[in-house]
């Protein structure tokens, strides 16, 4: 090649996808110059049509067992790194199905709104596939900024506005100490790079290892702690939550909360393995705390939102139960977990996507669904599915999740981990009951207020997504090796 | 017969008339709610039906698991669908199954309202139910454990009395917390066995010193379910809140879920365990025996009285499983299915009076014999099965459990005994408030005695509760062989085991403060 070093683009085709619809889609908008509903809606299936061609391109491009290395070993893919993207793609693109149909409703038909969930995507992408720490700070921005414009795309709300100020503050403050920890890794081993820094540990290992690149190896915990919105960097969670439109907060709460987790997992077992006896204490705690606060904080709250806000805490404090076992169990339990959780959670805020007041106001709180079970049957059983999945009751999805987490703490002798995580489990059953409780048990009120889920608003898009989600929960226990095999394939890609 | 997955069908029978009544989507509501009677009505039957046949194939004298079905579920993990049955988990089948159809036909006209949601919760639960007692697997024991959960959460809170959501999370919230502890042993034993058979679990023996912590976790669950004292606070709220079939089940066979789990699996797979915490057991059983039986004396509501006093016949089912003695066995499992039968008529019972009046308050009721003969006849029937007169099926299960618990302890065979005076007391006590006396309560006066519908739920019971009395042979012969393995293992894993870790001879305070 010369002196040149071109990079195999080929390989990056999915990002090259939506990076260009994404440029399409503002050209589009800025010289059409249309906010009409009917754009919007060209626009949003413009946007599953990327990220579902994006998503096709990987999947027929990958090999399993492949691993491939590009842009001079800064970027990389393996089965792990191909399940993330397949994670990512996929949440991404069923968020944009389940919130066409409300974006008017929620006064959003600006077109900036694709562009910035396919650069958001994107990132995440970026984020999952570095390997490096500088590229994966440049995965981390792009995500993170689109977000942030994404959560104050709503000008005119004030709960919007305040949410991303917020969202941003906390989230410049967790990239300053991202990049301290960075620089103070590059300072002690010389690279950023992820092997590198693996082999500068593993030769240093042997003759006590300086405490600099450990210091830094904990600013980089905090900061990614802060995207998982892990215990005690979770503060901005509930109020941006609350804060954003229904649709934003259903796309912060899928897919970027799985790359950041595979981000999360890909830098403890990856280059800082061998530190492992020295970081698992911390992850111990991080997850404690998450499960113990998650469970416990949810339980008085009345607003719908704040209170996923604080189950996603919980849940994280599961996921990261398998990072901290950091074996080939707790990848499998990260990934099994992280699939079932995405796919819960986008059918959860579907399901409240849809319901809508007599004006057309999204329900806020959970007094909102009181009875609807005889209003809407079929929305709440799915809904309900859900829930008791989201609390781990067998046989629904979410207690096989639960199962390969404790399977991993107990496999890596994290006894006490998984004893407080399944005594938290049960305390966190109480919430999503209570939701359960008021769509079945209650009444339908005789004055319903404006935000009650009266009105139901289902689009085709909708539809299928939410009946694929809620079949894929209700009956994987009767197949459930497709995702366990992937997990298997992705545990086996990282060196442990 | 070979060819047919008998014991599958069975389980899962019920599930496929669930999806039937499902699909009924029909236009009138009426017509639909009749429907979904129907249909459950006949799967229930069917079931009932197909378990027989299991009965009548099964062959008593072969110790191992028949009926096998087993094939790979999650390949990946060894987690198998492996069922089974024994004489330990056949009678449980059966109790099952022939309860199923009589709380379908009690809740015939007692439910009104979304009466197919009703029905598919009662067959779902039907299948779980029979998943419990068959399953050979560890993972898959603990779905249709946990399970049961989901439509009981529903039957308690939809079709319950007035502070039926309290129960209800009070039932789930409790049940759970018990439950998931037994997950982590399940996982432990998993990793140490190298997959969750049953079967294969139940060969290997575990570290005396680790095996009482999985003994302490399954305990957990197992004395949160039958309940023993002091995890039962759970019982008679979700009792009394429960619509009547409701707590028929719940009585009848959901209690036996920790019954059986001790059989199953606290006594041959943690001997040396089991050997180790036997004084304590039969403390807490000896304290709910007592405990329950005064406290149902004092009760105003009818079906408070009788969920305390399932309580302390459950005291005497704990007491008989941890004498390890194949009489206190086997009384345990006479026990078991007896009062399946007796606490179940008499919820059933209860419900008559309900559906008339109203009420579940003594006070409200008595001298009920002048206008509803029969039932008094019936109730007096029960009350005294429950009481323990000899000739019904309840003299014949405390009978063996006392005489299994003299061999090993006589201060708590003297306690429980005291106990069964106490249960006379209280149950005769309630017959005579509500039957006797004058009838002086106007609203009592033009009721009606009992209908053909409420026959035909009755006579299996009075039937079933009076064969198991006169003639217990075939119930204990069932059983036999498969306890007598189950107390062989236990006592080889103990003989074994003589100064190992674990004495079983030192009282429990010494051990607990080495």
């Amino acid at each position: 090649m010369g002196n040149f070093y071109i990079p195999d683009l080929k390989l990056i085709i999915p990002e090259g996808i939506l990076i260009l619809s994404a440029l399409c889609i503002l050209m589009e908008g800025v010289f059409r110059k249309t906010e009409s509903f009917l754009s919007f809606r060209r626009f949003n299936h413009y946007g599953i049509l990327a990220l579902v061609g994006a998503l096709v391109v990987l999947i027929f491009q990958h090999h399993s067992g492949e691993k491939w290395v590009t842009f001079e070993g800064q970027i990389i893919q393996d089965d792990l790194i191909f399940f993330a993207k397949v994670l990512i793609l996929m949440g991404s693109a069923a968020v944009l199905a389940v919130s066409l149909p409300i974006m008017a409703k929620e006064h959003i038909v600006s077109f900036e709104y694709l562009p910035l969930i396919l650069l958001g995507t994107v990132g995440m992408l970026l984020m999952v596939e570095a390997n490096d720490f500088m590229t994966l700070f440049v995965g981390l921005e792009m995500q993170g900024l689109s977000l942030y414009v994404l959560a104050a795309l709503n000008r005119d709300q004030v709960t919007a506005s305040e949410a991303a100020l917020k969202y941003f503050i906390l989230g410049a403050l967790a990239t300053c100490l991202y990049l301290y920890g960075a620089s103070l890794i590059y300072g002690f081993s010389g690279s950023t790079n992820f092997q590198a820094i693996a082999s500068v540990i593993r030769i240093e290992s042997t003759e006590g290892l300086s405490m600099g690149l450990f210091v830094g190896l904990i600013f980089i915990m905090a900061s990614l702690s802060f995207k998982v919105s892990a215990v005690p960097f979770h503060m901005w969670t509930p109020d941006v939550y609350q804060g954003c439109p229904t649709p934003i907060t259903a796309f912060i709460a899928a897919a970027p909360k799985v790359a950041a987790m595979v981000v999360f997992l890909r830098v403890m077992v990856g280059p800082f393995l061998l530190l492992y006896e020295e970081w698992q204490f911390l992850i111990v705690s991080i997850s404690f705390a998450s499960m113990i606060l998650g469970a416990f904080a949810a339980l008085r709250q009345t607003n719908l939102k704040r209170l996923l806000a604080y189950s996603a805490i919980g849940q994280m404090g599961y996921v990261l139960m398998g990072v901290a076992a950091a074996n080939e169990e707790g990848i499998q339990g990260v990934f099994v977990y992280l699939t079932l959780y995405l796919i819960m959670i986008i059918g959860t805020f579907g399901c409240l996507l849809c319901l809508r007041g007599k004006g057309f106001e999204g329900v806020q709180n959970i007094e909102d669904l009181s009875g609807i079970s005889r209003l809407h049957p079929k929305m709440s059983f799915i809904l309900s599915i859900f829930m008791f999945s989201l609390a781990g009751i067998p046989p629904l999805a979410g207690f096989f999740a639960k199962l390969y987490i404790f399977k991993a703490a107990i496999s890596a002798g994290l006894f006490g981990l998984a004893i407080v995580g399944a005594l938290s489990s049960v305390v966190a059953a109480y919430y999503y009951l209570k939701i359960v409780k008021v769509m079945y048990f209650d009444e339908i009120p005789e004055i319903p207020a404006a935000s009650y889920g009266q009105v139901l608003i289902l689009s085709p898009e909708t539809i299928v997504v939410l009946n694929i989600s809620a079949i894929i929960i209700f009956l994987f226990f009767v197949f459930p090796s497709p995702v366990l095999e992937m997990a298997q394939r992705a545990a086996l890609a990282l060196p442990i | 017969m070979a060819s047919l997955p008998l014991l599958t069908m069975t389980i899962f029978l019920p599930l496929l008339g669930a999806l039937a009544i499902s699909l009924n989507w029909g236009d009138e509501e009426v017509g639909k709610a009749n429907n979904a009677r129907w249909v459950a009505l006949w799967t229930s039957l069917v079931t009932l039906g197909l378990s027989f046949i299991l009965w009548m194939n099964f062959n008593p004298d072969s110790s191992g698991f028949q009926f096998e079905d087993k094939f790979q579920w999650i390949p990946l993990l060894s987690i198998g669908y492996h069922v089974g049955v024994d004489g330990i988990s056949l009678p449980l089948v059966l109790l099952s199954a022939v309860l199923l159809p009589i709380c379908i036909l009690t809740s015939w006209f007692s439910i009104q309202e979304r009466v197919s949601e009703y029905m598919i919760a009662f067959l779902v639960l039907e299948t779980m139910l029979i998943g419990i007692f068959t399953a050979l697997d560890f993972v898959l024991f603990y779905v249709f454990f946990e399970g049961v959960l989901i439509p009981m959460f529903f039957i308690i809170g939809i079709w319950g009395g007035p502070r039926r959501v309290y129960a209800a999370f009070k039932f789930f919230l409790y049940t759970l917390l018990g439950s998931v502890l037994s997950l982590l042993a399940i996982l432990y034993i998993y990793f140490e066995v190298g997959g969750s058979d049953i079967p294969l679990a139940l060969t290997i023996p575990f570290d005396p010193k680790v095996q009482v912590w999985l003994w302490i976790a399954f305990f957990a669950s197992f004395a949160v379910k039958i309940p023993m004292w002091p995890f039962h606070t759970w019982l008679p709220d979700a009792h009394v809140e429960a619509p009547t079939a409701g707590s028929v089940i719940l009585a009848g066979i959901l209690l036996k879920m920790g019954g059986y789990g001790f059989i199953r699996f606290s006594l041959p797979m943690f001997p040396e365990a089991s050997a180790y915490f036997t004084p304590l057991i039969f403390i807490l059983s000896v304290i709910s025996i007592i405990y329950a039986s005064l406290v149902a004396l004092v009760q105003t509501d009818m079906k408070k009285l009788i969920a305390y006093s399932s309580i302390a016949h459950m005291g005497f089912v704990t007491l008989g499983i941890f004498t390890a003695d194949a009489q206190g066995v086997q009384g345990a499992m006479t026990q078991m299915i007896s009062h399946g039968l007796i606490s179940a008529a008499l919820f059933l019972c209860v419900g008559v009076l309900y559906e008339r009046v109203h009420s579940r308050e003594i006070v409200d009721y008595g001298g009920l014999v002048h206008v509803m003969p029969r039932y008094a006849g019936v109730f007096m029937f029960f009350i005294l099965a429950s009481v323990g007169l000899p000739g019904t099926s309840g003299f014949v299960g405390e009978l063996l459990v006392l005489i299994g618990a003299y061999q090993v302890s006589t201060w708590a065979t003297t306690l429980a005994a005291t106990g069964m005076v106490l249960g006379a007391a209280y149950a005769l006590w309630l017959y005579r408030r509500v039957i006797f006396g004058a009838l002086v309560k106007s609203k009592l006066k033009s009721i009606s005695d009992l209908n053909w519908r409420e026959n035909i739920v009755f006579a299996p019971l009075v039937g079933g509760v009076l064969v198991l009395g006169l003639y217990p042979v075939p119930l204990l012969t069932l059983m036999e062989t498969s306890v007598a393995n189950v107390i062989d293992q236990y006592n080889l894993a103990l003989e074994s085991d003589s100064g190992g870790l674990i004495d079983p001879n030192k009282s429990l305070e010494i051990a607990l403060y080495e």
